[in-house]
């Protein structure tokens, strides 16, 4: 049986220790907010906080962080006032959204540890999650504007 | 939190009543609006009145202009306005529900939008793709709106007893000016269902002056506080009772199919439950599922595992030899031999040999996957002889009629529930996810979910075709522009519903080719024949892509062959204001428009050249290195012109230093999300241009996710992309958005390259072209 905490909750599985940490937070316990892109860590669509740092869940199994703090989207801020989230909301950034979660995450771990990223270091942050409808430029603004204060 | 079902959804109007019973007082049941009303007003039987015609009536199911279906008014004043178009991001959920509250005067704050189901029958045409929900509806939903309104003034004038043109709806309620009464909405709901329906001919539209939400851009999406706390639905977030999750390895070449599998490996793995055959249809079947072995697990991490311990056997058929590299030479050998004439005008065999010169440009694209970042996915549940699904299509009626037709079932018996599109760009207009999960749902006797992995999607696309767009300008001794001759060889995406396709369709013709709009005497487009090998499907802008990219480079490389500035060129080639005529082209495709509502007009097209040029400061000096190259395009019936500033540094590094684009769409709604589509479309352009390419060995796509079919991502982005959209009066009407944007992209960036380096790229993607 592995025991980890998800959001702040006590959770366990007792099935293959391998299954990727994506499938048991979606499939699982039903926290969809944390989305499946590539399954390779080449998206980053999948990031969650694995104590406080960014991690791609596709590829972490659960077994990897048995008795670790994990944070998914649900869990970032109660009521979703997290700086990052509404950075977000006042540059509209989000087009289709699916990858916007992944991207919201990353974000807020960049600036747990860096509160005030410069430009080059926000695109470094950034660089392993893909938009394919395009909101960079927008991404970049709004987590240029959560370092600042919203 | 959201775990099992999706109660939003659910309530959907009338989500789980048969068409044919709905009733006012069912819709009412489903709204849970207890002794509300829903307003009664025209059946327009499909046509709607409109100031300007467009296709929308030509579409499957046309046009359904009754605020019965899409408007209701609760007691407590709550305002619900269905949206029956599918949201992948253009905010067309929104956009089209917020111009129904402009007309009716409702304050969108008290405003809830639902997601209709997939019924054409009853909604009207819901295909969402081709650029069309904003031209085909915003007249409609105006009207709609304006119906409800009239509706609630009049009953508010009877129940004061004085004349209607004496009172006024304004922001949520109906005033009368000269006893100072004021009534909401909610209280007038009941009255207004039992006034007279308003004559559509004389219904008044509001002043375009008074707009408070339609061309501000004020509006947020509907969903965007829930795509920002991860509460927003896409498909793969359905989550039903008892449902298994299940994936498929599918024939690795189109058109072959399963001989033989085994399950053994794949039975013992922890949380595989069942192994069991999908039915596949012979290609080509249009969206019908392709077949192969299902895993159904527990979840989907046990159910890919599980699909990589089997072992099968395929035939692959005749597209076994599918190979990209000597497909382009036969594609090449097509272009440079007469093919089909699609235009004709003048003598360009005569012109061009009388030429003084002649500049011929050979530009090749490759195969794309269109990789939305939600990949294709599918909840069904088919039980007693129905069948439910849940997914992300941009058809949901199709989807529902595709359903019916698979299952041998009555439409009646098919409820399509339409989530958010995890981005769509055309892969979503087909069903065949939806088409599976039905299958395997009725197999296994639960609800089942059936998830593509991203190999599954790049894979198994129907991908946008490939093509060699081959042009011939001659020149006059002045550098004038005698002779044009277009040929475009690429297999058409009606290969995919019928077999032995060799030309396109009129609506591929139309992309790009027939359409091109330039003033000069001999013209001609050909369509030498080409033969699809696997599934050809449509791709955001579709085959505006290869022949905007052809006809844009060919008038940089004219600019350089005559010494001209690229800008001045582009007029010269475009020429007077004017509306081309296409009187030697057959079945001439206007995008389903009529020209006479959106006629190719080149004064629009000059219009946005010189927006851009002027705000985008073209001719500006830039540093040692870099370079500015302008395109512009017709396409979805609107005009988008693009100036775009790179340099290339010594190791062949390209970088894009600004990109500004004019667009012209008409009249808007919300300028704001026509932006984020522009910006957009300048990244999916650079993808495409520096990363895109779907290549096939032995029948065999040979990528597979991000590491081998790259996107562009943040550091390699456009991080300044500058929006300018042409003003528009009301009498314009509305064209595409979600479109047009992506076709000048391209080849505006390889007139940038040519600009800075000397170098001409005429093979996408540029890959390391500029490194040698």
């Amino acid at each position: 049986m592995i025991r980890l905490t998800v959001n702040g909750q006590e959770q366990s599985w007792d099935g293959d220790p391998d299954l990727p940490l994506l499938w048991f937070l979606r499939d699982e316990i039903g926290l969809t907010g944390t989305k499946f892109g590539c399954g390779e860590a080449l998206c980053g669509g999948c990031t969650v906080m694995v104590d406080k740092d960014a991690v791609r869940s596709c590829i972490t199994s659960v077994n990897d962080v048995a008795g670790r703090q994990i944070t998914t989207i649900e869990g970032l801020h109660p009521t979703g006032d997290h700086p990052v989230q509404k950075a977000w909301r006042q540059l509209n950034v989000p087009q289709c959204g699916f990858c916007q979660t992944g991207q919201i995450m990353q974000a807020a771990a960049l600036l747990a540890t860096n509160p005030k990223p410069t430009h080059d270091q926000i695109l470094e942050a950034m660089a392993g999650n893909i938009c394919r409808c395009g909101c960079y430029q927008r991404i970049a603004n709004a987590v240029q504007l959560a370092s600042t204060g919203v | 939190m959201n775990i099992d079902v999706m109660p939003r959804r659910k309530r959907g109007f009338e989500a789980y009543l048969p068409i044919e019973k709905i009733s006012r007082r069912s819709v009412l049941k489903t709204l849970g609006i207890a002794g509300g009303l829903v307003l009664a007003a025209p059946v327009l039987s499909r046509t709607a009145f409109a100031a300007y015609q467009t296709g929308a009536n030509e579409m499957p199911h046309g046009t359904v202009v009754d605020p019965r279906v899409f408007v209701a008014i609760a007691p407590d004043g709550t305002v619900t306005i269905l949206a029956h178009r599918a949201e992948m991001g253009t905010g067309v959920r929104t956009s089209l529900p917020m111009v129904v509250a402009e007309e009716m005067e409702a304050d969108w704050s008290r405003v809830k939008v639902q997601q209709a189901h997939g019924d054409e029958r009853k909604f009207g045409n819901q295909d969402t793709d081709g650029s069309r929900s904003t031209r085909h509806y915003l007249m409609p939903m105006r009207q709609i709106g304006a119906s409800a309104r009239a509706m609630l003034e009049a009953a508010a004038a009877k129940k004061w007893g004085v004349p209607v043109d004496e009172v006024k709806a304004a922001n949520h309620e109906v005033l009368h000016n000269a006893s100072g009464r004021r009534i909401g909405f909610g209280d007038l709901a009941a009255d207004a269902a039992a006034q007279p329906v308003p004559d559509l001919k004389t219904l008044k539209l509001k002043d375009p002056k008074t707009f408070r939400y339609i061309g501000k851009g004020q509006i947020s999406m509907v969903d965007l506080h829930d795509i920002t706390t991860g509460k927003a639905q896409y498909g793969i977030d359905v989550r039903l009772p008892g449902m298994k999750y299940a994936v498929i390895a599918r024939p690795p070449v189109t058109g072959g199919k399963l001989v033989s599998f085994d399950a053994t490996a794949a039975l013992k793995i922890s949380g595989v439950e069942k192994v069991l055959e999908v039915q596949g249809w012979p290609w080509p079947s249009k969206f019908q599922p392709l077949g192969g072995v299902a895993v159904v697990a527990r979840n989907t991490g046990a159910a890919i595992k599980g699909r990589a311990a089997l072992k099968i056997v395929w035939d692959d058929g005749p597209n076994g030899t599918y190979e990209s590299a000597s497909y382009r030479k036969t594609l090449e050998e097509a272009a440079r031999n007469p093919g089909l004439v699609v235009r004709n005008e003048g003598d360009v065999d005569t012109a061009l040999k009388s030429a003084d010169k002649v500049v011929v440009g050979e530009y090749y694209l490759p195969h794309l996957a269109h990789v939305s970042m939600e990949p294709p996915v599918a909840v069904a549940n088919v039980k007693d002889g129905k069948a439910e699904v849940w997914a992300p299509v941009q058809s949901a009626g199709g989807t529902q009629e595709d359903v019916a037709k698979t299952l041998g079932i009555a439409l009646d018996d098919v409820t399509v529930n339409v989530t958010l599109l995890g981005g769509g760009f055309g892969r979503k207009s087909k069903c065949d996810y939806a088409l599976e999960a039905v299958l395997l749902s009725k197999a296994v006797g639960a609800p089942v979910k059936v998830q593509w992995t991203r190999e599954d999607d790049v894979r198994h696309d129907f991908f946008h075709t490939v093509s060699v767009e081959r042009i011939e300008a001659g020149l006059d001794k002045d550098g004038k522009v005698i002779a044009w001759r277009h040929r475009s060889a690429a297999p058409s995406i009606a290969s995919t519903f019928a077999p032995n396709v060799m030309h396109a369709a009129p609506f591929e013709l139309g992309m790009g080719l027939i359409d091109v709009p330039f003033e000069i005497a001999n013209i001609r487009c050909e369509n030498p024949a080409a033969a699809a090998h696997t599934r050809i499907g449509w791709f955001r802008s579709v085959s505006n892509v290869p022949r905007a990219f052809a006809v844009q480079s060919m008038v940089g490389e004219l600019a350089h062959a005559t010494g001209r500035d690229q800008k001045e060129m582009l007029l010269q080639l475009i020429g007077s204001p004017r509306h081309v005529k296409l009187d030697s082209v057959k079945d001439a495709w206007n995008y389903g428009e009529p020209f006479d509502s959106y006629p190719i007009d080149t004064g629009r097209l000059r219009r946005v050249v010189e927006l851009v040029a002027e705000k985008g400061r073209w001719g500006r000096s830039v540093p040692k290195g870099h370079g500015l190259g302008i395109a512009a395009h017709r396409s979805f019936v609107s005009y988008v012109a693009t100036i775009v500033e790179v340099s290339v540094d010594d190791k062949g590094k390209l970088t894009v230093h600004q990109v500004d684009t004019a667009i012209d769409c008409g009249t808007y709604v919300n300028p704001e999300r026509i932006q984020s589509q522009m910006e957009g479309c300048a990244v999916m352009g650079l993808s495409l241009a520096k990363y895109g390419e779907i290549t096939f060995k032995d029948g065999r796509v040979q990528q597979g996710n991000f590491d081998n079919f790259p996107l562009i991502r943040i550091d390699e982005a456009p991080i300044v992309t500058n929006v300018y959209i042409a003003p528009a009066d009301e009498d314009t009407p509305p064209s595409g958005v979600g479109e047009p944007g992506l076709p000048p992209f391209a080849p505006a960036l390889i007139n940038a390259i040519f600009a800075a380096t000397g170098k001409r790229i005429r093979t996408l993607p540029i890959g390391k072209q500029l490194e040698t």
